[in-house]
């Protein structure tokens, strides 16, 4: 049946092997990209260059101040005495972020009355400023319930003494939340579809460029078996991408996978499966590698943002949502954070499964039959 | 084993294929003999490729039939695979594999077994001159080598039928001569072989030519009886200005065609005896020096030009 698949293969890795940078370039990016996110890639602000103008010059103002050094999220590069002076260092960056603290702070705050306390921030990147900003409300919050404790009851015995709800808060899984925790699965991921897709589409096309691919057509090989036989060698690499990937993270980055590895390894034989359909179906749409390249140009971001990788599905436009279905990264970021991190097994993870499956499953039929058709 | 034997090999009725637009193959029926070397011939375009590639059943036709070796190709074209070694004009070969595993790959692919792999492998090479090459990778082969090659890939098979689609473009004159003594070796041994050229040289060569015109063939024959067969005679005029000497002639009366090679002009006139006095002392009137008219034997080059001139073709 597959008698003709056997000289495929050797073909194949006699080929790899005969390309003395095949290694090199298999390897070396994926190592140099996974450390690249292991360190670079964080939500985490830290060291937020901030202006002080404290027009109270009292303790309290001071003590608020030190509270936000003491953090080590904020980091002091101006003490300003005017406003202009405060305006001018978000206008050329060197603050990101400014206090202003009004005269009168202090006496406000010892009356009992409410003490206006003015945060600027360049908004110019927003997900580092809703984060300052959240840091700075959490700051806020310590050094008034601070304060409040510090003021003597009989102030304010006059009213009842006010009950506060207090917010105890526990994240699961990812119990310090570490960027990284995140991070480094979703890269396993990312960078083995963008390889695996990269290598089977440029492949094919490569046969066809090179008068090949309609010399083994002519001979009695079914298209079956050129499909396997130039599939398979990339579901071997896909794998060791995984695998090698996936002991960087663990053993450098320090990532617990807690999980099952049968289920990462039924997870990643669905998404190479998926992989390879797309890579395949690119292959059937590119007469030259330009083409090839330029398809996979186009769709790789499309697939990285519209995939769950950093921005949520759940906020995109319906009609993006929607899109997001298709794309098997999808469905393998769900399992590989699951398996990583939470532990859960086949009965919570069968829908991205199956989803996967049917992707894969999908694209290969469509890819074989533009195939077939094409050498008509 | 006689060569040519009344076994019909090809066989195809009414082809015709079009390309949006472009009619490539318009009506065209061929029947061609075991042992046969039959040439295609025809400019770029005229539909050679189109027709090699309905035969060996990459290609449908949009209508007509085709039989090759006994199997119908338009109903069957993956049986008729294994009868027939179809070479297009560039070969695909791996360039990062040696010369021996390109062969061994397609040896592996037509499932031709070891014994008979080594055999052929050994014989081919050695015809071939590639012998010495076996160990270096294809990518490195010159162009001639390259075609060669491709030509020993497509025959470690024993195909009963060889398609060969302009296999000499481009090879040197040293690889050319041992291409063309493969493919004679081929024939005694009852291959049938079709191919096409642009060589005129290489179209006498074949037992019969098919003379290709936008996707018709204009005139079949052996080499010899379409010679015959070219209207008028043909007149060989040497001159120290050929150039100058084919437009004198241009609109001579009796003139059917004329045809600038090198240090002549093929003339082709509709009566040697009488053009010929008339057509020198045209030349001496303009004071074209140096001339010298003779009547010649036609090549298939010139039958081919009178073919495609409309004068000529009546």
């Amino acid at each position: 049946m597959f008698e003709r698949l056997q000289v495929m293969l050797m073909k194949e890795f006699l080929e790899l092997r005969r390309d003395r940078w095949a290694m090199f370039r298999l390897i070396v990016p994926l190592i140099i990209q996974v450390i690249i996110y292991g360190y670079a890639a964080t939500f985490t602000v830290n060291h937020v260059a901030t202006a002080v103008l404290d027009l109270d010059q009292s303790q309290a103002s001071r003590s608020l101040i030190s509270h936000f050094v003491a953090t080590g999220r904020f980091h002091l590069v101006d003490v300003a005495d005017r406003q202009e002076q405060i305006t001018h260092d978000i206008n050329t960056g060197r603050a990101t972020l400014a206090i202003v603290i009004h005269a009168g702070f202090a006496q406000d705050l010892n009356n009992g009355r409410s003490a206006p306390l003015q945060v600027l921030v360049d908004g110019t990147n927003s997900n580092t400023a809703l984060i300052a900003l959240g840091y700075v409300s959490q700051i806020v919050g310590q050094f008034q319930a601070e304060e409040m404790s510090g003021v003597p009851q009989a102030r304010a015995g006059a009213t009842a003494p006010a009950v506060t709800a207090s917010l105890q808060e526990r994240p699961w899984f990812n119990p310090g939340l570490t960027d990284r925790w995140f991070f480094i699965p979703g890269v396993i991921a990312t960078l083995t579809l963008v390889q695996v897709v990269n290598l089977t589409s440029f492949a094919v096309v490569r046969e066809r460029e090179m008068g090949t691919l309609e010399q083994i057509m002519v001979s009695p090989i079914k298209p079956v078996e050129f499909i396997l036989g130039k599939t398979l060698p990339f579901f071997l690499i896909g794998f060791a991408d995984v695998a090698l990937v996936t002991a960087v993270g663990v053993l450098w980055f320090q990532v617990p996978f807690v999980g099952n590895p049968l289920i990462m390894l039924l997870g990643t034989s669905l998404f190479l499966l998926a992989a390879l359909g797309l890579g395949l179906l690119l292959s059937t749409f590119s007469r030259t590698q330009q083409q090839a390249f330029a398809l996979n140009f186009f769709l790789v971001n499309p697939l990285f943002i519209l995939s769950g990788f950093a921005f949520p599905i759940a906020a995109m436009p319906r009609v993006l949502q929607w899109l997001t279905l298709v794309n098997p990264l999808r469905y393998f970021l769900v399992v590989i954070r699951a398996v990583f991190l939470k532990g859960v097994g086949l009965d919570v993870l069968w829908p991205p499964l199956a989803a996967m499956t049917l992707l894969g499953v999908g694209m290969l039929t469509i890819s074989v039959l533009r195939f077939r058709k094409s050498l008509d | 084993m006689t060569a040519t034997t009344h076994e019909i090999v090809i066989e195809a009725q009414g082809l015709k294929r079009r390309f949006g637009a472009v009619e490539a193959v318009r009506d065209i029926s061929l029947t061609i003999m075991r042992g046969e070397i039959f040439g295609l011939v025809g400019a770029d375009g005229a539909g050679k490729t189109t027709i090699m590639r309905l035969l060996a059943g990459v290609l449908r036709p949009d209508a007509g039939a085709i039989r090759v070796a006994g199997v119908d190709v338009v109903a069957e074209p993956k049986r008729v695979r294994s009868e027939l070694s179809y070479m297009p004009q560039r070969f695909g070969l791996y360039e990062d594999l040696t010369v021996a595993e390109n062969i061994f790959f397609y040896s592996e692919l037509f499932s031709v077994s070891p014994r008979e792999r080594r055999a052929r492998t050994g014989q081919l090479l050695e015809a071939a001159g590639l012998a010495p090459f076996q160990r270096r990778l294809a990518g490195q082969l010159s162009g001639g080598m390259k075609q060669k090659l491709g030509l020993v890939c497509a025959l470690i098979h024993t195909p009963r039928v060889l398609l060969l689609d302009e296999p000499t473009t481009g090879v040197d004159p040293v690889s050319r001569r041992d291409f063309w003594a493969i493919l004679y070796n081929l024939r005694e041994s009852g291959v049938t072989i079709l191919l096409s050229t642009a060589y005129m040289d290489e179209a006498e060569r074949c037992s019969r030519v098919a003379l290709l015109q936008a996707g018709q063939i204009r005139s079949c024959d052996t080499p010899s009886r379409l010679k015959q067969a070219m209207p008028g005679a043909l007149l060989d005029v040497v001159a120290d200005d050929p150039g100058a000497a084919n437009q004198a002639l241009k609109d001579a009366p009796g003139v059917l065609g004329l045809l600038l090679m090198g240090d002549r002009v093929h003339v082709r006139v509709d009566d040697a005896g009488r053009r010929s006095p008339e057509l020198r002392a045209r030349l001496a009137e303009r004071a074209i020096a140096h001339t010298e008219i003779t009547t010649i034997e036609p090549g298939i080059e010139d039958v081919f030009v009178a073919l495609l001139e409309p004068d000529g073709a009546a």
